[in-house]
Formats: C-alpha cells, structure tokens, sequence
C-alpha cells in the first residue's frame, strides 16, 4: 500500500501514461521492480571498503516543486527504515581510498530518497535520524576528538563539504555519481530531466552497471544509433522503469505485425514512447487506424511507420480532423485516404488553421477540391507563405492553376520550394522584387 | 561568442510586420530568434576544478602520502547540466500597430529599450499610406466590417477630395500650434513656425503635419498622412470622414505605416531577417542616426523648456514690477513740492 502511493505519485509525472486501466499495470511492473532497486542500493558502495560497516548516507532529496507531499507521506518511513542506516556527526567521504580506521567512513551520498521536500518534511528527517543512531553507536569504538593521532592520518581525514541533502539541480550531484557522467557523455540533456523531480531521483538512485546498461544495450541491438541514445533518452526517462522482458514483447508483437527490424527502428526513434505502450494498447491503436481510415493493412503499416506519434498521441484530435475533412471540407472517403497516405501529419494538424488554409486556397484562390486532393502539401504550409506567394503571382499576372490552361503552376511548386527558386522560376523574378513587394503588403 | 553576440544587440532596430500578425506575436518570434542564435554559438571549453587528492610524494622511495593540488574535469557547468545560456532577452516594441495594419515597427532590444522612451519623449511624427474605397461604409470602418450603408461615388472628382485633404491639413495646422504650448509673440517660436516644426511636446489628440493624395481610381483612392499620436483605427475614422465630407461613403482597405520616427521602409527587416545577424547589423547602421536624433530632440526640449521658463518669469517679473510701484507710492510720503515741504516746517514736524 506504501508503495503504490508511491508509485502512483511517480506514474502521474510520466509522461503518456494517461489510462488508469494501463496505469494500474504500471503500478504493478514497478512494484516488481522496487525490491530490486532496494537490493541495488543495499550493496551497491563507491568504496572497496576491507569493513562494510554501516553506510552512512546523507538523506538526499530532490524538491519537488508542486507535488503533493500527502500521498509520500506513508512511504517516507518505509524507506528510511530501510534506506538510511548511521548518521554520523563528522561525515567524510573518499572517491576510491582503502578505509585504513574505523572511524573513516564511507557515504554514498549519491543514494537520495524519493522524498518530498516540503520544509516541515526535511525538519523531520534529520530527527528521525537522530534516534536511529543512538542504538548503533554503541558498536563502534569510542573515539574522542582530543586523541593524538599520526600526520599519516591526519592527512588521510578527507572533511570536504557534504553534498546537499535537497537540491533543485543534478548539478550538485553530477560530479559525484558515476551514473549521471555517464550519461552527460551519452548526451541526455540532464537539464532537461532534472525539471521532472521524480525522474531526477529515479535517475540518482540508478545503478550505470546494473540497470541502464541493460536497457541501453536493447535499445542499441534495436537500431539506434549513438549519437541518437541522448535524445532519445532526454525525452523517456521513463524507459529506465520498463521492465526488459515486457520491452521485447513489445517488440516481438510489432515484429509479428510485419514491421521489418528498419521500420521498427524508425518509428522508435521519432516516437520515443512507443514502447512504453503494452501490447494491448498498441493493438488497439493499430486497429482504430486501419477501422477509421478503411486502408489497407501494408498502407495502415507504412502510414504508422512514417508517424509513429499517431500511435503515443491523443486519438481525439485525429478523429476530430476526419470530421473536419469529411463534414466542413466537404472531402470524400477516397481522397481524405488518398491525402492522408500522402502527408500523414494532417491528421493531426490543428483545426483552426487547416480550415483557414482550405478557406484561403479554395475560395480566395479558386481552386477546386480534385486539384487540392492532388496537392495536399498545401495544408502543412504556413498560412502567411501561400497568401505572399499567391498576391506576387496576382500582381505579376501570373497566378494560373487550372491544370487545362498554358502557363499553369502547380501548387506543389507554389508552396514546397526555397524562396529563391520560387522567385527565378515560377515568378520570374527577382528576389529584390519580391522583398519589394512584401513591404507594399 | 554569446558574450560578443549579446554585446552588440543593444539598440534600436526596425521590423516590417506584415498584415494579420499581432505585435505581441512578432515580439515573441523575434525574441525565439535571437535567442536561438544566441544559443547556437560555439559550446564552452569543458571547465575544471581543483581538489586536493591523496597520493604518494613525487621522488620518494618510502609508501608516503600526501595531498596535491590537481585539475580534475567537472562536469557541472557542462551545456547538458546548466541549460541553454540565454533563456530570455529584454525586447520593447515601440509604437505599436495593431492586427491589420502594416508597416515599420521599431523594436528595442537590452539597453535600447531606455532609447524607446527618449524616442516616445521626442514625439516625432509618422507617416502612412492609407488606401481607400468609395461606395460602402460599414461599422468598424473596415472593408470587411459589417455593411452599414452604400452610395454613388460617382460624382466624386480628384479636385474636391484635393479640397477637402487641405481643409483638414488647414485645421490641424491650428491644433498643432495650439497644443505646442509656444508664446507665438516671440522671435524663436516665430522662426520655428516659419521652418514649420511646431508640434505638441506632450499629449494631444491625433493631430496631422500633412495629408496629400497619390492616386485616385475610384472607387479607389490612396492619401498619404504624416501624423503623431495616432492610433489606426483613428485613421480609418478619418477615411470615413473624408467619405462624408465627399457626400459618399468610404472604407479603409489598408493602413501601412511607411515611417516611424527615422526608420523608414529601406531599413525595415523582412521575416526572412529576423535572425540575430541582420538584427545586429540593422542595429549597427542605426545606431548613429538614432543618437543624433534624440541629441537634436534634448536641446529642442531644453530650449522649449528654457521658453517655457522665460515667459512664466515674464509674467512674474510684470506683477512684481506693478506691485513694487505700488509699494513705493505708499511708502513715499514725504513732500512731493517744495510748497509742502514748506507747510511741513510750518507746521514744525
């Protein structure tokens, strides 16, 4: 029950995971997933220590800046029976020294918890470490600040200034864990991430080795690229949550829908949370596409393939725009699917300036819909540009594009080309003039 | 690179807006813009810090361990952990121009924004090209407004609508020689007449320096209007107005603003330059013409200023001589003739 309050404050800041029957799963991947994590954290230490004594950890914190606190609040104290062992006065740290004495310890103090950082909460937390230490402290050799020691170890007390128990950044913690250089290097823009709190704290408490490896290694037998891995990464840090098994059914099932290895790799790559979807879901939005659109199974596959954001995005605009399409247009079944195949983003362009686009080109420039249909590039124009070029070609006298008649231009060519060959080819002009005449506009 | 590129984008430049886009919206693409070429530039060299780190001494046979200063790479200040290093700039739009208008818009960007306001404070004039249409009016005095009326236009000639462009220029003459607050009695303000730059130094009604026709087809027509503290719309009124007055009706079809102040049209940037190099460019060429601008508009305020001060101490200096006139006849009691002061040594004073 503690961990699900948890999680569910976790799954409310991942992105894509709107429906409460797919999050419920979620809940249910990640709470197979918490004792694993636990296990990592409990072995996982910086120092090759000869005496795994107790850890010391600084309780670090990411803020969260507008997360409630309440639903934490009963996973605080599972995690800090758990998680934070000693709390020493004196807390050193080395990167890579042997622990020559007892009274050097080791901190990881890149292990931060999952807590929310409401003022009274932090208040809290150093008093509830107070009393944990009391019982343990009576292992430990008692030793009194005044005791001569030798200059060798005096020079081997590191005393540098902790870390920060809450931060706002990962810049203060970057220098200090592997897992985040790591991944700087990769190119994930942690700027970015370290906006998302919770993600910024998933990201901490990663192990490079045990964890992100795996998943980086799947990732790269799928296809992608190096150099792609950061961005990718920036943008679903969620994927870190995914468990690896449910990722290759995730690719099997799409391998099974005939998406060659290319494909798959494609879509992957322009749509980063295609596979946090299940199998489910990525069924049923397959099977929406091929129902509402009537194409067929290899057109339904190649549209998907060329955006794949139809399948992580919101099907509500889509049939939104077919409505549009078919009702306020006034485009028949064959040529919205014949468009569609065409430039696949006017399915999920934005209604107000698809109708001013088709307002513009249909009746100010008096073109019909059968000419239209053969050009949809014009409904992925901005607005601005086609009345420019339309009003220069009218002032020239050259604006022709009925298909019957000399001197036709097409509106591909009206629309789709650099200002420069518009001007020497279709206006026949210079580019001077044009400039000249948008500033009589 | 950044630190060079935001040094040279402080100033005053001009922007073309284009029909259909609001001022707030240009603003907010010019300012994407510039930021974008900002951030582009050439990424840091990857910073270090020192840390003292154990490690046996350097030329000894013994295990001994010592502290030493090294350079270790950090990775803090790296572009992926701080961010874009600009994330905002400051940009001001001068005289605004709203949705359907056109024309030259000065924008100010950094410490220019400080030379928008010595511009608004030199209340320099504008100039327009109005295009209009006889034989409708409708209720915003827009063409595509809703229709109110339609008349003949037929009648109209290029002459009476001469005629009535100078009658207005005639009357606004008045206005602006009124609300200059000038004593028109002396010799400056007479010589600043003569040279014809009179005009108001603080708030007025829309008040206009000169109207003339370009060219008249009816039922269209175009006028070009040189005024200063106008808005639009107050200029498509004034369209409507000229169509009474030419017993019709008229619409505006468009407002474009081809000057502002001394920006003009040739050095107005087109939505193909609005990116950082042109912007500096065009704030580089600008910059001497504006700071000789508003050099020549603080001594006319100084001067308007010292006028101001001259007559008030005119008026002062007057009453204060009457009263002393006055003060002096009361105080002067003594004998005026030698036949009084004879009287008063009779009368043994």
């Amino acid at each position: 029950m503690l961990a699900l309050n948890f999680l569910q404050s976790f799954c409310l800041s991942l992105p894509g995971t709107g429906i409460t029957g797919y999050f419920k799963k979620k809940m249910a991947l990640i709470a197979q997933q918490i004792p694993r994590w636990f296990h990592t954290i409990k072995l996982s230490s910086f120092i090759k220590a000869a005496q795994l004594i107790k850890h010391s950890v600084w309780p670090g914190k990411i803020l969260l800046n507008g997360v409630s606190a309440q639903a934490l609040l009963p996973s605080d104290n599972c995690f800090l029976q758990w998680g934070f062992k000693t709390f020493r006065t004196s807390s050193s740290w080395t990167s890579s020294q042997s622990a020559k004495s007892s009274r050097q310890e080791s901190s990881s103090p890149t292990q931060s918890s999952l807590l929310p950082s409401m003022s009274e909460q932090s208040e809290k937390i150093p008093s509830f470490h107070s009393e944990l230490p009391l019982e343990e402290l009576d292992d430990l050799p008692s030793v009194s600040p005044l005791q001569q020691i030798s200059e060798e170890e005096a020079i081997q007390i590191i005393a540098h200034p902790p870390l920060p128990p809450a931060s706002f950044t990962l810049g203060d913690y970057v220098d200090h864990s592997e897992t985040l250089q790591k991944l700087v290097h990769l190119g994930v823009d942690l700027s970015k991430i370290e906006k998302h709190p919770d993600a910024a704290n998933l990201l901490l408490r990663l192990d490079f080795e045990k964890d992100i490896k795996q998943i980086l290694l799947f990732l790269k037998d799928l296809g992608l690229e190096d150099n792609q891995l950061g961005t990718f990464l920036t943008k679903n840090y969620a994927i870190f949550s995914e468990d690896l098994e449910n990722l290759k059914i995730r690719v099997a099932y799409l391998q099974s829908k005939n998406f060659s290895k290319a494909n798959i790799t494609q879509m992957v790559s322009n749509a980063p949370f295609l596979l946090n979807f299940s199998v489910e879901r990525l069924d049923n939005r397959l099977g929406f596409f091929q129902q509402e659109l009537e194409l067929s199974v290899k057109k339904t596959r190649d549209l998907v393939v060329r955006l794949p954001r139809l399948l992580t995005g919101s099907l509500e605009p889509v049939k939104e725009n077919l409505k549009v399409y078919r009702l306020e247009l006034g485009f028949k079944r064959n040529e919205i699917q014949h468009m569609i195949t065409r430039i696949p983003k006017m399915l999920t362009a934005n209604k107000k300036k698809l109708t001013e686009t088709f307002d513009y080109v249909h009746n100010v420039m008096s073109i019909p819909h059968h000419v239209i249909v053969k050009f949809p590039q014009v409904f992925n124009t901005r607005l601005f540009k086609v009345k420019e070029r339309h009003l220069f070609l009218t002032y020239l006298g050259r604006a022709q594009y009925d298909p019957a008649k000399p001197n036709y231009i097409s509106l591909d060519k009206l629309v789709s080309i650099p200002d420069e060959v518009f001007c020497k080819e279709i206006a026949k002009a210079s580019v001077k003039d044009f400039e000249k005449f948008l500033k009589t506009l | 690179m950044g630190s060079s590129g935001v040094a040279r984008l402080q100033g005053l430049f001009a922007v073309y807006k284009p029909p259909g886009l609001k001022w707030l919206h240009l603003r907010e693409t010019v300012e994407l813009q510039l930021l974008k070429g900002l951030n582009a530039g050439k990424p840091r060299a990857p910073e270090q810090r020192v840390r003292f780190l154990l490690g046996p001494v350097e030329g000894s046979e013994e295990k001994k361990l010592t502290l030493t200063a090294t350079s270790v790479p950090t990775l803090t200040t790296h572009r992926l952990m701080r961010g874009p290093a600009f994330t905002s700039l400051k940009i001001g739009v001068g005289h605004r121009l709203d949705v359907q208008a056109s024309g030259v818009l000065v924008l100010g960007v950094g410490h220019g924004c400080r030379l928008l306001t010595y511009m608004y404070h030199a209340h320099l004039t504008k100039d327009y090209t109005v295009r209009g249409l006889l034989g409708k009016a409708t209720d915003d005095f827009c063409e595509d407004g809703r229709l109110v009326e339609k008349t003949i236009y037929g009648h109209v000639t290029r002459e009476k609508l001469d005629r009535i462009l100078a009658v207005i220029q005639g009357s606004h003459q008045k206005a602006l020689v009124t609300y200059s607050n000038l004593d028109l009695k002396s010799q400056e303000a007479y010589e600043m007449a003569v040279q014809g730059t009179i005009r108001p130094m603080n708030k007025s009604p829309m008040l206009i320096t000169g109207i003339r026709c370009l060219y008249f087809a009816p039922p269209e027509f175009l006028i070009e209007v040189q005024c200063m503290h106008e808005t639009q719309q107050q200029l498509r009124k004034l369209v409507h107005e000229i169509g009474l007055e030419l017993k019709t009706t008229a619409v505006c079809m468009q407002v474009r603003r081809t000057r502002d102040g001394l920006f003009t049209l040739d050095d107005a940037l087109l939505r193909t330059q609005w990116n950082l190099h042109s912007i500096q460019d065009a704030i580089q060429t600008a910059a001497p013409r504006v700071a000789a601008e508003l050099e020549r508009n603080l001594r006319r305020q100084e001067y308007i200023a010292d006028q101001t001060a001259k007559t008030q101490v005119r008026e002062r200096e007057g009453t204060h001589r009457t009263q002393q006139s006055h003060k002096t006849d009361s105080l002067n009691r003594g004998p005026k003739t030698k036949k009084d002061q004879a009287e008063k040594c009779r009368r043994g004073d």
